[in-house]
């Protein structure tokens, strides 16, 4: 993988006027800016830091769903579950593949994963405890995602708005899924009531701050709006989300664990109340209840696996050498890594 | 029982431990393209467990679904054989068990889809394509583990000599077996035993690796006596739904 990753962008940091004239105008007509293309340096890190944290998410998001397959109620429900997570591990694949086409490798991101250097979405730092967290992760976790990445599928640069649409596409049918789940619980028995109310208790303040910090103090929105990265700030989506998804609350019978939270008829909105930011940014910090469980769990599945991606390599190697047709190897993505 | 509704049950015990084995891995292997691979095989084997468990529903006098045979029955009355229960240990391990699987449900699959039998016929039909896939995708990890470092072949070497006897378990018949094979229904293990030996024989001829001369067989789980192993596996998969008896999900 590394010999794949030569740097194709020519990193020119004294910004020629023409071709920065030349990017300006390929935004302002909404064109997509793609791999080959000139970018300002700072659009190229800015793209590199969001697909690859994105990308993070996707992987790290397989720990907590991953959680509950063994103990999945039914055999259906074993299997969606276990192919939602598969699915979650495929957006992982397309968005590290966007990111390579701007001259990083994966094995340079997955280190910036395990070593703490860049980050996945902190609502996977939330622990799931109980069936009816299925439920919740996918109707509002999956839901708040799709909220931001309808948005990602317009956004400048062109392979990951491509990788974008096709993840919507699987991220609305995991949120219909965990709404699902979860309108069957709320339909059970008082236990499992219970558990959808504690479900909904646990994820709602951690989804809304999904969004990111408010405006005001967003140090990246500003300019990723200017470059077209983000279309919408993070109150404008986080209010589309609340307002999605408090109706569907209601038809649940479940109530939004906000005192706050009331219809503004005038302004066609809900309002709800303030987010702890305090604890957002603890969790982002590092100290959530499992950020430390989810990169041990990462490093360790990596580690173990070594000796693996090395025997790969030498196969491959002494098999080309034999006979380049006689290649085995089915996609040792890593050679080289370990 | 009838002795046909014990030989679904031992298919569709087979495929849902495996199963469960693999789901175990997810978001454990050495890197994406496993972790995918992981859930895709674990699903195949769910799908195909499912399929058998809703014929087994038809044919049970007591009318038992499929959630019913998974989380309502203790060790004793599962019927998978000993190989699929064994632990994932590490990567080798993991393979290696999974080879000897699609290795013996290749031909049996294939022999099963002229089953006198119209229902395991079309079941093994579509099964048969998923096994294929997973032998290609296992035989060649057997092969790269074998033919790797001096660390991977020492260790799938230990994870077949580990395997070998469990593997045995696969290929022992009773009367069950035997009589159906009788009838046209059932595929006889001793039938398919060639194949699995050839394929077994020319993937570790690749691999670098020694068939065991072991003849030692761990057989008993197609009657219930299980491993430890599975003990442990049942009541994590069973926990939730034992625990709100009648409820729906
Ligand atoms: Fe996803
Ligand atoms: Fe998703």
């Amino acid at each position: 993988m590394s010999e794949t990753t030569t740097n194709n962008q020519a990193v020119d940091e004294s910004t020629d006027p023409d071709l920065q004239a030349e990017f300006d105008a390929r935004l302002a007509a909404d064109q997509k800016v793609e791999p080959r293309d000139w970018m300002p340096e700072k659009y190229r890190k800015t793209m590199i830091r969001q697909i690859a944290q994105h990308a993070h998410s996707e992987i790290i998001g397989q720990q907590p769903e991953g959680n509950w397959i063994t103990r999945a109620p039914t055999l259906k429900r074993k299997a969606i579950l276990m192919a939602k997570v598969q699915d979650e591990a495929g957006h992982g694949l397309y968005l590290y593949s966007a990111a390579e086409t701007l001259g990083v490798s994966r094995d340079e991101l997955m280190d910036m994963l395990h070593t703490g250097r860049q980050k996945y979405s902190s609502i996977f730092n939330y622990p799931t405890l109980s069936w009816a967290d299925m439920g919740a992760v996918g109707w509002l976790v999956d839901g708040a995602a799709i909220t931001n990445q309808v948005m990602l599928t317009r956004t400048s640069y062109g392979p990951y708005a491509r990788a974008m649409i096709r993840i919507c596409k699987e991220e609305s049918f995991h949120q219909r899924q965990g709404y699902e789940i979860m309108l069957t619980l709320c339909n059970g028995t008082e236990a499992q009531k219970a558990m959808a109310q504690d479900a909904l208790d646990r994820w709602w303040w951690p989804s809304l701050a999904m969004f990111g910090p408010p405006d005001a103090e967003s140090t990246h929105t500003a300019q990723s709006v200017a470059w077209k990265i983000k279309r919408e700030t993070n109150d404008e989506l986080r209010q589309k989300f609340v307002d999605m998804t408090v109706p569907q609350a209601e038809i649940l019978g479940l109530t939004i664990p906000d005192p706050d939270l009331e219809w503004d008829a005038e302004a066609g909105h809900y309002r709800f109340g303030e987010i702890d930011w305090d604890d957002f940014w603890q969790v982002v910090k590092g100290n959530g209840p499992c950020n430390r469980e989810r990169i041990a769990h990462k490093t360790k599945a990596w580690d173990d696996g070594a000796w693996v991606r090395q025997a790969a390599v030498q196969h491959t190697r002494r098999a080309s050498q034999a006979s380049p047709s006689e290649n085995l190897v089915l996609s040792p993505s890593d050679a080289g890594a370990a | 029982m009838t002795p046909l509704l014990t030989y679904v049950l031992r298919l569709a015990d087979d495929n849902l431990i495996v199963a469960q084995r693999l789901g175990e891995l997810i978001a454990s292997m050495p890197d994406l393209e496993e972790d995918i691979a992981v859930a895709n095989i674990g699903l195949d084997h769910l799908g195909q467990a499912r399929n058998f468990y809703h014929y087994a529903s038809e044919l049970d006098p007591d009318g038992r679904d499929e959630d019913q045979f998974a989380m309502e029955r203790s060790e004793r009355e599962f019927l998978n054989a000993t190989l699929v229960e064994q632990p994932n240990g590490d990567f080798a391990q993991t393979q290696v068990r999974q080879f000897l699987l699609d290795a013996y449900q290749v031909p049996l699959y294939g022999a099963m889809t002229a089953s006198a039998d119209e229902r395991l016929a079309a079941i093994a039909a579509k099964a048969v394509k998923e096994a294929r896939y997973h032998l290609e995708r296992s035989s060649a990890w057997v092969v790269r583990l074998g033919d790797g470092t001096p660390e991977s072949f020492e260790r799938v070497s230990r994870a077949v000599d580990y395997l070998w006897p469990y593997a045995g378990d696969l290929f022992h018949a009773d009367d069950v077996e035997v009589e159906l094979a009788e009838s046209g229904v059932a595929v006889d293990p001793a039938t398919i035993r060639p194949t699995f030996n050839a394929t077994v024989a020319a993937i570790f001829a690749t691999a670098n690796l020694t068939v065991p001369d072991e003849a030692y067989v761990r057989s008993g789980g197609r009657t219930g006596f299980h491993t430890e192993h599975l003990g442990h596996l049942l009541p994590e998969m069973q926990s939730l739904y034992r625990a709100h008896p009648g409820a729906t999900w």
